[in-house]
């Protein structure tokens, strides 16, 4: 024996080479008939034992009121939480002096989706979604602007239960 | 109906290669999928199914992304060696299955055609001179590529093949002994007349299996390539179609020595139970009838290996040498001696070769099967550091208030 190779010594049962290979094969084969855990991604994006939590922050979505114009109303507080610094909003006022966005437009590559925009929104207008799917054929397509925020259907992020403020 | 002869043979030679190595390497091919398949389901996966119906067409996607690959040339490798050895592993794989027959003899208008490509009067020696031909292109693939790891894992190839070539020769003399010859048809033929050699030789057997998981370098003796010690050992710096021969090589040694496993020890393409296949007249639905039986058991041995593959951990090396040199070699030289003197015994005492002759053998084997796992079972041939050492470890407080204790008294 090498100087200071400590040995310990178990039953034969434990440390078998025969009977621990026969119990591994025994065991591999019954998981040949096991329940898959694979989901089948484009077909199956989710089941009973797994989907996006409501809490998910991810592309953002605006708000849009009855008469199809968005919430936003300019105020510039979303920018200025915005750690990124990826909106860039250009307010402008119409005839009644009500402000509205001249441009707004969300970088999705600088964005952090900590959702301190939907956060600190007064209007309920901007929001992060609950959506993942956001492949684009180039760089340019990830600076989302106004319209293309509007016209996003998927569901927007429960950035806290209410009732469980805390998260837990 | 006689054996086929002269020019009608050199044309059913001429049929009879393509038709075989066309059909492993569809084998070989579908045989990946299967493997990544097996692990998916072990694992609780579903493995490849995207590309055609549940993954069938995943061989065709892979060898067409290896046929585009881009094949590379390490600089400082040598570059003729480096090129061949691709070809020196993935050819002695392939040429080995040459001498098994796959099923009985096919009747046809110019004659009776064996089915397998050459039915060699030296068979097994062949098998056994072919085979170690692929350690070449392990090695030189391992030396080529100038690379510590490659060359690493080529020894490793080499040193695992000649250790455990040793015993898989001597645990097949015993199969030999009791065929009287060694061309395979030989030894389907005689396990026929009497019962499969798994009952009289599984002894023989189990050394076979484990030196033939060793032979294809299959886990858990995938010591050359061990992807987590060597990257991938010798075949690290191989790209694209070289790569695929390895893979190919691979694979088509563990088709061959599943056929020999099926051949030697479980009738090769005889049909259990029935005497309906064994003899003549041959006929068209005896060879289909009989190719089906040979591939079920061949596959059945092929799906061991992924099995096997997928619950046991790699060796240490010095784990593999010990058990090739300490435990098989001499079980398998004592085990050559004692079949030898066996069969010796059996003839003086006039029992014909046949059933009951197996049937003795078989319990002869039985015992020193179960007094070799039980050995095994105490840790008695292999052990860890903890079988070797000489007393139970005790923590060095303990023993020296053991030692305390034994001074008072």
């Amino acid at each position: 024996m090498a100087i200071g190779v400590k040995t310990v010594s178990r039953p034969a049962g434990d440390t078998s080479y025969v009977r621990a290979s026969l119990k591994g094969l025994s065991l591999t084969f019954r998981h040949l008939f096991q329940k898959k855990w694979t989901m089948e991604y484009p077909e199956q994006t989710s089941d009973a034992e797994w989907s996006l939590s409501k809490r998910w922050r991810g592309t953002h979505r605006m708000a849009v009121d009855e008469h199809g114009k968005a919430k936003c109303v300019a105020c510039g507080l979303c920018p200025q939480v915005c750690p990124a610094n990826c909106i860039k909003l250009i307010p402008g006022e119409d005839e009644q002096g009500n402000r509205y966005p001249l441009v707004f437009e969300i970088d999705e590559f600088r964005c952090i989706f900590c959702g301190y925009c939907q956060e600190v929104c007064p209007e309920e207008a901007i929001h992060v979604g609950v959506h993942y799917e956001n492949a684009e054929y180039t760089r340019d397509g990830f600076v989302y602007d106004l319209e293309r925020l509007m016209r996003q259907t998927h569901e927007v992020s429960t950035l806290w239960d209410p009732s469980d403020p805390r998260g837990q | 109906m006689t054996p086929i002869s002269g020019a009608a043979f050199a044309w059913a030679a001429v049929v009879k290669i393509p038709l075989v190595f066309a059909g492993l390497l569809v084998l070989i091919a579908f045989w990946t999928l299967v493997e990544r398949r097996v692990a998916g389901f072990i694992q609780n996966r579903l493995g490849p199914n995207r590309v055609g119906p549940a993954g069938l067409l995943q061989p065709v996607a892979d060898g067409l992304k290896n046929m585009f690959k881009e094949e590379t040339l390490p600089p400082f490798a040598d570059r003729f060696l480096f090129l061949l050895a691709p070809l020196m592993a993935f050819v002695p794989a392939l040429i080995t299955f040459a001498i098994v027959p796959v099923a009985a003899p096919l009747p046809t208008r110019w004659g009776l055609v064996g089915t397998a490509i050459a039915d060699l009067p030296v068979g097994f020696l062949y098998i056994l001179a072919i085979s170690s031909l692929g350690v070449y292109g392990f090695t030189l693939a391992g030396w080529a590529s100038n690379n510590k790891y490659s060359l690493l894992g080529g020894l490793r190839a080499s040193a695992q093949m000649i250790s455990y070539e040793v015993s898989m020769g001597l645990s097949a003399v015993a199969v030999l002994v009791l065929a009287g010859s060694i061309t395979l048809g030989e030894i389907v033929q005689r396990q026929q007349q009497s019962t499969w050699f798994v009952i009289p030789l599984f002894f023989a057997f189990c050394l076979f299996l484990v030196a033939a998981f060793a032979e294809t370098n299959r886990l858990p003796f995938d010591l050359p390539e061990a992807e987590a010690e060597l990257i991938a050992g010798y075949h690290t710096e191989y790209s694209a179609m070289k790569f695929s021969m390895f893979y190919l090589a691979e694979y088509s040694n563990m088709v061959t020595a599943s056929a020999l496993m099926a051949s030697l020890f479980f009738g090769g393409w005889d049909i259990p139970f029935t005497a309906w296949d064994d003899s003549a007249p041959w006929s068209f639905a005896k060879t289909a009838a009989t190719f089906v039986s040979f591939w079920t058991k061949t596959l059945a041995f092929m799906f061991a290996y992924i099995w096997v593959r997928w619950t046991l951990p790699r060796f240490r090396f010095d784990q593999l040498m010990d058990l090739g040199w300490k435990v098989m070699l001499p079980i398998a030289l004592a085990y050559v001696m004692v079949i030898g003197v066996a069969v010796w015994a059996l003839e003086a005492l006039g029992l014909p070769f046949g059933t009951r002759y197996a049937l003795a053998l078989g319990a002869l084997n039985l015992v020193a099967a179960v007094a070799l796992f039980w050995g095994l079972d105490r840790r008695r041939l292999i052990g860890g550091a903890g079988a070797r050492a000489r007393g139970p470890w005790r923590a060095p407080a303990a023993a020296a208030a053991a030692a305390r204790t034994g001074g008072a008294d």
